[in-house]
């Protein structure tokens, strides 16, 4: 090929270019909305049991650098899972594999944000909280996204640890140091995401399986995963309960986080007993809808009684 | 002869998803930029009205 012949090539590729066809809303859809919502909700409720305070306008910065950096881990995630998010029905209509934003784009996008989200955490509220946020990007893109998901299906117990960060960032915002209190409220979601996650994976054992994604009822079968979900939750039930007994959540709470838990172990008890056809799928569906409830409803409690706290003192 | 290299053409599509890009990007360093001056108020407290005059 002629030198001249080469530069045309390169001038029709470069015509063809693929890129800058994201709009920002593509953008937005890369920090994944609905996981940053939990993420902030979460890491709000860490700063608001926190012993101690702090101005309204760090704890607004700490909460939306906090959010920044789970929405560049969800950017981080889209590039690298690309190719199996192209397979898989709940998620072909993200960004990457609906052709708006190019991989590389949604790197760099990752790239960028996760640095900002760390140094501006670090710079305006304090660098423990910023190394914390920076190790828990790390956690979800790497130890998480590129190396656990593909590889093992226990994928979701340690990745999920990535998850339940957020409230301890939140806390160490406020105090400079985590705590026990702080563990619990990591805890919660930690043993929380695997019956979660493994109930949605059964009844989209399907989309899993076609991806090559190791996730339990695909590798280790869906009794296996059945009788997993359900030690989860017994597990988690009295987690919930502990800020309680740890003495930074009323008797109401207690009461309340008791409830919740029985209920979650109960549908989980439904989960494991109800094994073929309709009832199955129906019984994993109702698991996987409670179980955000659930989290949702304890973490609500605490704040709410925190909040209460704060106007009675 | 070689073609004259006019560089990466955008369709109007393109443009426009650009335009709603950079007008994102305008924002959010304007919000960076307000987050850093208040903060630096914030930090600095109530001594930075204690000064000679």
């Amino acid at each position: 090929m002629s030198l001249a012949d080469r530069q045309d090539t390169m001038i029709a590729s470069s015509n063809a270019w693929e890129g800058g066809m994201g709009s920002a809303g593509d953008y937005i859809a890369l920090l994944k909305p609905r996981v940053m919502s939990l993420v902030i909700f979460t890491a709000f409720v860490g700063m608001m049991l926190a012993p101690g305070s702090v101005h309204p306008v760090i704890a607004a910065v700490a909460v939306l650098c906090i959010a920044v950096g789970a929405g560049a881990s969800g950017a981080l995630n889209m590039w690298y899972d690309a190719d199996i998010d192209r397979i898989m029905s709940r998620t072909a209509k993200r960004p990457i594999p609906a052709g708006k934003v190019t991989p590389d784009e949604a790197l760099a996008f990752g790239i960028t944000l996760s640095i900002g989200s760390v140094l501006t955490l670090g710079l305006l509220v304090n660098w423990f909280a910023g190394a914390f946020l920076a190790f828990t990007i790390f956690f979800y893109a790497v130890v998480y996204t590129m190396w656990l998901k593909r590889s093992t299906p226990q994928n979701i117990v340690i990745g999920g640890a990535a998850g339940a960060f957020p409230p301890m960032i939140g806390w160490t915002a406020v105090t400079g140091d985590v705590s026990l209190e702080s563990f619990v409220l990591f805890l919660i979601i930690f043993m929380w995401t695997p019956p979660h996650f493994w109930a949605l994976a059964l009844f989209k054992k399907g989309d899993y399986e076609t991806a090559g994604v190791p996730m339990m009822p695909v590798t280790a079968g869906e009794t296996v995963t059945r009788h997993n979900i359900l030690a989860y939750a017994v597990l988690l039930a009295p987690i919930g309960v502990a800020p309680y007994f740890l003495g930074y959540a009323s008797v109401i709470y207690g009461v309340m986080a008791a409830g919740l838990g029985l209920a979650f172990v109960w549908l989980s008890y439904d989960v494991w007993r109800k094994r073929e056809g309709d009832a199955a799928h129906a019984a994993s569906v109702r698991l996987f809808k409670f179980s955000l409830y659930y989290l949702f409803l304890l973490f609500a409690g605490l704040l709410t009684e925190s909040l209460i706290k704060g106007f009675v003192a | 002869m070689t073609q004259k290299d006019d560089g990466i053409k955008l369709t109007d599509d393109q443009q426009k998803k650009r335009r709603s890009r950079s007008v994102a990007i305008a924002l959010s360093l304007l919000a960076m930029v307000v987050l850093f001056y208040v903060v630096t108020i914030v930090k600095m407290g109530p001594e930075i009205l204690n000064r000679p005059l």
